[in-house]
């Protein structure tokens, strides 16, 4: 069974038809990453699998139950989680209290309890506080654990969702562009941090603009063109699919230096 | 960690005022202002809670104010419920409205919710205007004084280490929510919405909880209100008392526990200390507040708590 499939999705806002009838299905521990140009409703499709939008047609299913239309914090609780392409992060807390808030879904909740710190709930927040400072090292972030968000530079403020996002433990996890605005050495270390993640039995799915990111480390490649799905593959068969390289990726892949523009 | 750390801190350093003011207060006079700051800041507290941990706007909360007052001037004359007794029915019974009333009306953001808050906080102060009969109409009721187990709690220094030891607790209770998941649920959707709920938030679940809670404070804070001064009128529950709140809270900081208590101390005090002005006293004030948030971004405390952050070498 697939850890996360999506069977003929599609969207349309008024007239445009941002989605058509889209279908995939990610494996347990297989990073698969969504390419296409600006426009080509990534970004949307991962608003729909997360529960922003409501798909016109289409289902979505977490470990083979079917999840369409709930909303977006009972999706996270299937095990779904996310990050975004431009920033979500909760800037006026500080770095260790956004992976805190990762860590909810995990935690007892009671107001009255919480109201009276009942030694119960400062025990949790103790455990809450250790996990996520573990999940900050995973990141490279430890020494900014008391910065305030917005005082974080863009590289970490992108590991700092991505720590977040796996604060609730998902079973799916969805970066969207994870690598945009990076520089090489917080690129590498994105990419070790996805490995690593999928490794542990993670499924991943990734919408990137870095070609040789995506290259790199995608089990296979699903790419979107005009809300359409236009191939399907293993980043071999996706760099020699003709109808790819006409759409999309022109020359550039097969000369190596492939970084897609926007 | 640190911010609630400085937030506990804060709290200790407001139960020492409470517990040392009475060393320079001078006058019953005097008891009597820092009484009516206690209860304010109660009042402010509670819409903190909303307004500035969970960042959705209220601009109806004298409503609930007003239930508070109301039920200890109606229970103990009419069906005669013990003031103390009457003072928890109201506070739940504000509580219950702000659920039901909550629930349709949270989904609403931004000025929606303002509008919509406001909405509510008229039709209460309509009718308690209007049950004639209960509650004296215009021209409001006398309120039998508090009598807690034989002791008569009248004038101004009883009311003064009641409302001060409430104040106390209340302030504790507020950062302690603010250090546990609750808190930092409420944190995070003031931030981004999106992302709290992708991470499993219940966004209307935690919104109400924050509505509820602070109408709860509010209706404590205003049966005290009406148990200090022994009369109730519309005007505890009316418009222009949401209004002095939202501003109390604002002006102090929002967000910020201590920041309550500031805000309602200006707003309390101001107009005594302005009277030498006579006739421009409210220039005068509006003058004040519109400076301080010139300068004052985001509140009197946590504007100078940054300041005294980025001072330090």
């Amino acid at each position: 069974m697939s850890a996360f499939s999506v069977e003929d999705v599609s969207i349309a806002f008024g007239g445009l038809k941002a989605l058509q009838n889209i279908s995939f299905a990610v494996e347990p521990g297989e990073i698969f990453a969504i390419i296409g140009p600006n426009g080509a409703g990534k970004t949307t499709l991962f608003n729909v699998v997360s529960g922003l939008y409501r798909p016109t047609q289409g289902r979505f299913f977490v470990n083979g139950a079917d999840v369409t239309g709930l909303p977006p914090h009972a999706l996270a609780a299937r095990g779904l989680s996310r990050t975004f392409q431009n920033l979500q992060v909760f800037t006026r807390m500080s770095a260790i209290d956004n992976i805190m808030v990762g860590r909810h879904l995990h935690e007892r909740h009671g107001v009255l309890p919480h109201l009276f710190a009942l030694p119960a709930v400062r025990r949790q927040n103790r455990a809450t506080r250790a996990k996520a400072m573990e999940l900050l090292a995973l990141v490279g972030m430890m020494d900014f654990a008391e910065r305030q968000a917005d005082g974080l530079a863009y590289g970490q403020l992108k590991r700092l969702e991505i720590a977040r996002a796996l604060a609730t433990e998902p079973k799916v996890l969805l970066l969207d562009e994870p690598a945009a605005g990076c520089n090489a050495v917080e690129t590498r270390d994105i990419d070790n941090v996805i490995q690593k993640v999928a490794a542990s039995g993670v499924s991943v799915v990734l919408v990137e603009h870095d070609m040789r990111l995506v290259m790199k480390i995608s089990h296979r490649i699903h790419v979107l063109d005009g809300g359409r799905t236009l191939a399907e593959g293993t980043s071999d068969a996706i760099r020699n699919d003709p109808a790819v390289i006409a759409a999309y990726l022109g020359g550039a892949v097969r000369g190596g230096d492939a970084h897609a523009s926007g | 960690m640190v911010a609630a750390l400085q937030t506990r801190a804060g709290v200790m350093l407001l139960a020492v005022i409470i517990l040392l003011l009475p060393l320079v207060l001078p006058s019953p006079f005097y008891f009597r202002i820092a009484t009516l700051v206690f209860i304010f800041a109660l009042a402010v507290l509670g819409l903190n809670l909303l307004m500035g941990f969970a960042g959705q706007v209220s601009l109806g909360h004298a409503g609930f104010f007003g239930i508070g007052a109301y039920a200890v001037a109606v229970g103990p004359t009419h069906w005669g419920i013990p003031s103390w007794a009457a003072l928890i029915l109201g506070a739940v019974a504000a509580g219950l409205l702000a659920f039901l009333v909550g629930r349709p009306i949270l989904r609403l953001r931004g000025h929606y919710l303002a509008v919509a808050t406001l909405g509510m906080g008229l039709l209460i102060a309509m009718v308690l205007t209007n049950e004639a009969q209960l509650t004296g109409g215009p021209d409001g009721m006398p309120v039998p004084r508090l009598d807690l187990f034989g002791w008569r709690v009248r004038g101004a220094m009883p009311w003064y280490w009641v409302s001060g030891v409430t104040l106390a607790i209340a302030a504790w209770l507020a950062a302690n929510l603010l250090d546990s998941p609750t808190g930092r649920a409420l944190r995070a959707i003031h931030d981004s919405e999106t992302a709290a709920s992708v991470l499993g938030i219940d966004l209307a679940r935690y919104k109400l909880t924050a509505f509820v809670l602070s109408a709860v404070y509010g209706a404590i804070a205003g049966a005290y209100l009406a148990l200090f001064d022994g009369l109730v009128t519309p005007a505890t529950a009316g418009f222009l008392r949401s209004i002095e709140f939202v501003s109390m809270a604002v002006l102090g900081g929002l967000g910020s526990i201590l920041g309550s208590v500031v805000g309602a101390t200006l707003l309390v005090v101001l107009p005594q200390a302005l009277t030498v002005f006579h006739d421009y006293e409210h220039i005068v004030l509006g003058l004040i507040m519109i400076v301080f948030m010139v300068f004052l971004r985001a509140g009197i405390v946590p504007s100078l708590a940054a300041l005294a952050v980025r001072r330090k070498p």
